[in-house]
């Protein structure tokens, strides 16, 4: 009994070691230096030890406190673009995909998910050129459809540019609910369904009867990834508005907002201790989301074994 | 969708679906395409016509001439396939392992092995960015591919492990306690019999952990930022930088750094949805 015990903490060791080796150095070791980084000021070449003191600069010095509310804002509007309009249409695509007798299925799933496979710089690109009055395009095929007064530099005004750049990111990511629950959708047995297509379920209540609740962890899921990119999110603001978040901050959210605070630019500069502190302060809320997701909704979830 | 309906409903409602897949397809990948056929036109028809295919008269390659001069492309391709592949056959490969050492056994320090993995899930990893570029250097492995193979695969373990964790979870116990009773070891269940059933799942957390690292701008700017070791995105994005006001060339760097992109999204995809219906079937 003594070595079998002996020889399952060497199999469990052995599984586990390579995993935690390169991700305890290359992820939690830098992590926590910045941790460390947060209680400390820099004076001149020195780290001097100053307590809490960038906490409190950061929440109560206007300079900063400003823009942490106004990013945070922004940040929440993202996200809930993103829930509102990305998780919805992923369901349905991904619903509409796992119908058996639909056709073209192929070339419709690679198409759907070909933004997700771009670059962000190369999205920001895409659509800085596309939506820019310089070249045109926008503005042109509005005006085909007899709505060229709809047009506006929607990422150059102050009320759209958010908005403009979240649905972006939405044209980008909606790929990955789409796959995740495209397989979740495809890994539900054909007995289950055969039997309640028996029980004269048609295709409509299949999916909110049957389907659905078998799928909600992967729903729940998609959710919390959805949050952590968001709250994570930075390439796209920083490729097409830059590290200021233009026009007037409007579209600056927590990633740049550090990231500015971190590197500095023209109007300040760059603070390395007051930059891990915004980091920390991702961190957190990132950790209240995540704490949700583990302590509250997936308790709450039934998982079925299928 | 069902037999059952009176054929003239059912096909109203199935051409609504294929008008709405359709438009939604269109709207996919018209942005994309629009940019690519542009690339290989001149400068007076990509702003006089936008819209129209390249013909006789407006075909142009005079932005490709520009991007040839100036950067090394292929170069760029073979760093951004090293990095990928590099990273993406690490993580899948302790990804697994450790996900079923998690999900499988029982054991005291379990429960806060997970949480400590899902912390990675919550921090972005360039918050640790000075700290790994002072590590990096004191490991002598400035400006190789080898360094950012090593912090892709710790940025996308937590994920990994995540991810295949519920998948595992729904593959059946009986099924590996039969094997168990045929004397298989761990090792040969796990890639025997539980990564054969969690297919579909292996292939999504694969292009998951791919694209951000093909995509990732940042760790090659601060850690592999000379001409040996660029990667495409970063090798695109310095190109355009410097050439924004020439729209050929700037077109024709954003179309190299799509379509190969593309073209491997093609071939890949094909594998992806082999393993997802094979997984799925049974």
């Amino acid at each position: 009994m003594h070595s079998q015990a002996r020889r399952k903490f060497w199999i469990i060791a052995s599984l586990l070691a390579p995993a935690l080796a390169i991700y305890t150095v290359f992820m939690i070791y830098p992590l926590v230096g910045t941790l460390q980084t947060t209680f400390y000021q820099t004076d001149g070449k020195l780290q001097v030890f100053a307590g809490l003191d960038n906490y409190r600069k950061l929440f109560f010095e206007p300079l900063f406190s400003h823009q942490l509310l106004n990013a945070l804002g922004n940040n929440f509007y993202f996200f809930f673009i993103h829930m509102l309009v990305q998780n919805p249409i992923g369901i349905a695509l991904a619903a509409v995909l796992s119908v058996p007798t639909l056709r073209f299925k192929g070339l419709f799933r690679s198409i759907f998910f070909l933004p997700t496979m771009l670059s962000v710089v190369v999205v920001g690109f895409i659509w800085q050129l596309i939506l820019s009055p310089l070249w045109g395009v926008s503005s042109g095929l509005l005006g085909a459809l007899h709505l060229g007064f709809l047009f506006k530099p929607w990422l150059g005004l102050e009320g759209t540019a958010l908005t403009t750049l979240s649905l972006m990111s939405v044209w980008q990511n909606i790929g990955i609910p789409m796959m995740l629950i495209y397989a979740a959708l495809l890994s539900i047995p054909d007995e289950i369904l055969d039997a309640a297509r028996i029980d004269g379920a048609n295709g409509w209540e299949l999916f909110w009867g049957t389907k659905l609740p078998l799928i909600m962890p992967t729903i729940a899921l998609t959710a919390i990834l959805t949050f952590i990119g968001n709250f994570n999110a930075f390439d796209l603001v920083f490729a097409t508005q830059g590290a200021l978040g233009l026009p007037n901050f409007s579209t600056d959210i927590l990633g740049t907002f550090m990231f500015r605070t971190f590197f500095g630019n023209n109007l300040q500069q760059g603070d390395l201790n007051l930059g891990a502190t915004i980091a920390m302060v991702m961190f957190f809320i990132i950790l209240v989301g995540v704490s949700i997701y583990l302590f509250v909704v997936q308790r709450r979830i039934t998982s079925y074994q299928l | 969708m069902s037999a059952a309906k009176p054929r003239k409903r059912a096909s109203g409602w199935s051409l609504f679906i294929y008008v709405a897949l359709a438009a939604y397809a269109a709207s996919a990948i018209f942005p994309v395409l629009l940019v690519v056929y542009n690339s290989i036109k001149s400068k007076k028809a990509i702003f006089g016509q936008p819209l129209s295919l390249p013909g006789p008269g407006t075909i142009d390659f005079r932005g490709y001439e520009t991007v040839w001069e100036a950067a090394n492309f292929p170069r760029y391709f073979l760093n951004s396939g090293i990095v990928t592949l590099g990273s993406l056959g690490l993580t899948l490969l302790f990804g697994v392992m450790a996900a079923y050492a998690l999900t499988e056994f029982r054991f005291r320090m379990s429960r806060w092995l997970s949480l400590y993995i899902t912390i990675g899930l919550m921090v972005p990893i360039r918050l640790g960015t000075v700290a790994i570029l002072k590590l990096v250097m004191a490991l002598g492995l400035m400006n190789t591919p080898t360094a950012l193979i090593l912090v892709y695969t710790a940025m996308n373990l937590p994920v990994t492990v995540l991810i295949l964790s519920v998948f595992m979870n729904t593959v059946s116990q009986d099924l590996k306690n039969a094997a168990r009773v045929d004397g298989a070891g761990e090792y040969r269940i796990l890639f025997g019999h539980v990564i054969p059933l969690i297919r579909p799942a292996i292939a999504t957390v694969a292009v998951f952990t791919m694209i951000p690292v093909w995509n990732d701008l940042w760790f090659p700017l601060i850690l592999a930022n000379s001409e040996a070791t660029k990667t495409v995105i970063l090798g695109a994005q310095q190109f355009v930088g410097q050439y924004f006001k020439d729209w050929n060339a700037m077109l024709a760097a954003l179309t190299l750094s799509i379509v190969p992109t593309l073209i491997l999204y093609l071939l890949f995809s094909r594998q992806l949805i082999a393993g997802l219906t094979r997984g799925a079937v049974k």
